[in-house]
């Protein structure tokens, strides 16, 4: 009888009860576009942010001993170095899969051919890498820099032809010296001499414009220090730290045997850090903190921003659904006055038209978490330029999150029900 | 001792007395009208008599329980197990048919049956019409179907209020002739009309005024089983 009270109610009444399912599965969409976003917008931000550069330094130890003490910058007066030979190990550490580029500098003084001293920075563009794991691996300027504006020419292709002996020219030293995208430029370093083709010249909007590019092996021919490098930039993506991570970051040595192991196992900048130390010999790893900083922040604000939308599409939803279902049990009062007065008790009235509203919710529901799941990948490719991957959590969150505002949304019916008299319904004249 | 009695039994709403002391018994089989003017307190009578409402002073004793005293939890209980309804607007649930609406009190009672609900339809001569919705069915018809739900539980009384207020003579003579034999099986009835000549069918009648008992009349040519009638 329950079932079939439950069934013809809802042929009766199809059009209330499609608003109300209307209406869930409005505030149902919005709540699952906004938690698959969110869910999902970690990585998709940590992607975007990684277009403003590395986020995290490597340097010798000693250089960085010197650097804390006379805060010389990026020059590099320890005379110490990394070993390119180790370059490979940073995509071998336990969070290899986050890092996703990275790229060594060695900065040598050299003339010019009017004999003008200039930083000649090697690097890599796209060096093409075969790890110990199998993966193959393009790393280099050309993506960690991608704000650079080539002005002429193009970036230098490590695995083109014309690989060797071709620099980049920054856009002041460009104009200083009059060099132009195929000019020759003789470059003497400490140690040797090389002419070199000028590939591109670019703008970097920095000091860097007053700088020479050249490949790391030019860079270490000139300067004679061949396998070695200054500093390694890394982009990694990376979880925003919390206490456990600013803790770990002063002395991971303070930290339990079960903190230490959550620290570890979690992708804080500072635990990549330290995975990076223990690959790289004698070395610094340090998070680029403004960077570091800012990727946590906006998350932590986007984040906010869409719990903040799913819950005034949710309070909304209870809203739009109280004032369906209050007017439906108006419209239903004489029934309900029956119902009471043939023996029904409160509990069972109101269960039978929590059952109604419920069924609409979860037809409701199901409409809006698909629709949500639409708007999700309309949001991710119009934001982010790719597909929000669907999370399990999302599902038992909106369940949750669309009983529980269907229940609100029927208390003020149900407080009506209850106080609904049989005498007042039924002697109408 | 009475099925039902009202001892002193006065309904007040803040200085207006609907009911005013009213003392009255009615016995098991009895058929008893209460008639009067609008405002003279018949739906309120009906209403306490059928545990939809408190008394706020006196006590009303149905088979010697007083249910001024009881429980909203209570008095839907007393509803449910002991007393039968049957009003002027019908009040059918428009979206099950005859049969489904007499299942319906079952359902709030024990357990639907619709086997036994065909034959509550049988006994007012709907049993053709147990497929229809109300929507589909005359005033009379429904009205029928409301009396085959009242009974389905087998009330100890049943109360009518203005049953044939929306009926035209012709259903009125169908409804009145089905209380004539439910009557005949020895069901008790109490029956509020506007309606002399539903009144008159009666065994009794009791005139309210005021929220007081004006007069009651005895239907000297009827013959039911109760003959002997107390007025308070």
């Amino acid at each position: 009888m329950f079932i079939r009270m439950i069934a013809k109610a809802f042929i009766r009444q199809w059009k209330k009860m499609t608003m109300i399912a209307f209406t869930i599965a409005l505030g149902a969409s919005l709540a699952t576009a906004m938690l698959s976003v969110m869910m999902d917008v970690e990585d998709k931000v940590n992607q975007e942010l990684k277009a403003y550069g590395a986020n995290i330094t490597v340097v010798p130890k000693e250089a960085s001993v010197v650097n804390e003490l006379y805060d010389v910058g990026e020059e590099n007066v320890s005379g110490s170095y990394l070993s390119e030979d180790e370059l490979g190990k940073i995509k071998t550490i336990f969070w290899a899969f986050n890092i996703v580029d990275y790229t060594p500098f060695l900065n040598v003084e050299a003339k010019l051919n009017d004999g003008s001293p200039v930083t000649v920075s090697g690097t890599w563009f796209n060096h093409h890498m075969k790890l110990p794991t199998g993966e193959e691996l393009d790393a280099g300027i050309a993506s960690l820099r991608s704000w650079w504006e080539i002005k002429d020419g193009n970036w230098i292709d490590e695995q083109g032809k014309d690989k060797k002996d071709v620099a980049m020219i920054g856009r002041a030293l460009a104009e200083e010296e009059g060099i132009g995208v195929g000019d020759k430029i003789r470059l003497a370093g400490n140690r040797n001499s090389k002419q070199l083709t000028v590939a591109g010249i670019y703008d970097a909007g920095g000091e860097e414009d007053d700088q020479i590019f050249v490949t790391l092996d030019t860079a270490q021919a000139l300067g004679g220090l061949e396998g070695k490098v200054d500093s390694i930039e890394v982009s990694a993506l990376t979880t925003p730290d919390n206490d456990l991570a600013r803790k770990a970051a002063k002395d991971p040595g303070s930290l339990s045997v079960a903190q230490y192991e959550t620290w570890y196992c979690t992708a804080y900048v500072s635990s990549i850090c330290y995975q990076i130390e223990e690959v790289i010999t004698d070395s610094v790893a340090s998070p680029v903190r403004q960077v570091a900083d800012s990727e946590g922040q906006i998350l932590e604000k986007m984040k906010l921003l869409m719990i903040l939308i799913t819950f005034l599409a949710m309070i909304g939803a209870a809203l739009g659904i109280s004032n369906l279902v209050t007017a439906s049990v108006m419209e239903r009062s004489q029934e309900i006055g029956l119902m009471k007065a043939i023996g029904a008790h409160n509990p069972a009235i109101t269960g039978l038209v929590i059952t109604e509203i419920l069924c609409t919710a979860l037809i409701g529901g199901l409409i809006g978490f698909f629709a949500g799941q639409g708007f999700a990948q309309v949001i991710g490719h119009t934001v982010f330029g790719s597909a929000i991957s669907m999370r399990p959590m999302v599902i038992p969150l909106v369940a949750v999150l669309v009983t529980v505002v269907t229940l609100i949304g029927c208390i003020p019916a149900v407080r009506m029900l209850l106080n609904l008299r049989p005498t007042e319904v039924l002697h109408g004249r | 001792m009475s099925l039902l009695e009202l001892k002193n039994v006065s309904k007040i709403y803040g200085n207006l007395h609907a009911l005013d002391h009213i003392n009255l018994k009615v016995e098991k089989g009895e058929w008893l009208a209460i008639m009067g003017p609008s405002g003279s307190g018949k739906s309120t009578t009906m209403n306490i008599i059928g545990a939809l409402d408190k008394a706020s002073e006196g006590e009303v004793l149905l088979d010697g329980v007083d249910i001024a005293k009881k429980s909203a939890r209570e008095l839907t209980n007393i509803r449910r197990d002991k007393i039968g309804l049957i009003f002027q607007q019908f009040h059918l649930v428009s979206y099950l048919t005859a049969v489904e609406n007499v299942m319906l009190a079952q359902y709030y009672h024990s357990v639907p049956d619709e086997k036994e609900a065909m034959e509550a339809l049988e006994r007012v001569g709907l049993a053709d019409r147990a497929k229809h919705y109300p929507s589909q069915l005359s005033g009379g018809e429904q009205q029928r179907v409301c009396v085959a739900r009242a009974l389905i539980n087998y009330p100890e009384i049943i109360l009518a209020d203005e049953p044939t207020g929306n009926l035209d003579e012709a259903n009125e003579e169908i409804v009145v002739e089905l209380f004539r034999k439910l009557h005949e099986e020895g069901t008790t009835l109490v029956v509020v009309t506007h309606n002399p000549e539903v009144a008159e069918v009666a065994q009794r009648t009791v005139v309210l005024r005021n929220g007081k008992i004006d007069h009651e009349s005895i239907n000297e040519n009827f013959t039911g089983r109760i003959k002997h009638i107390t007025l308070q």
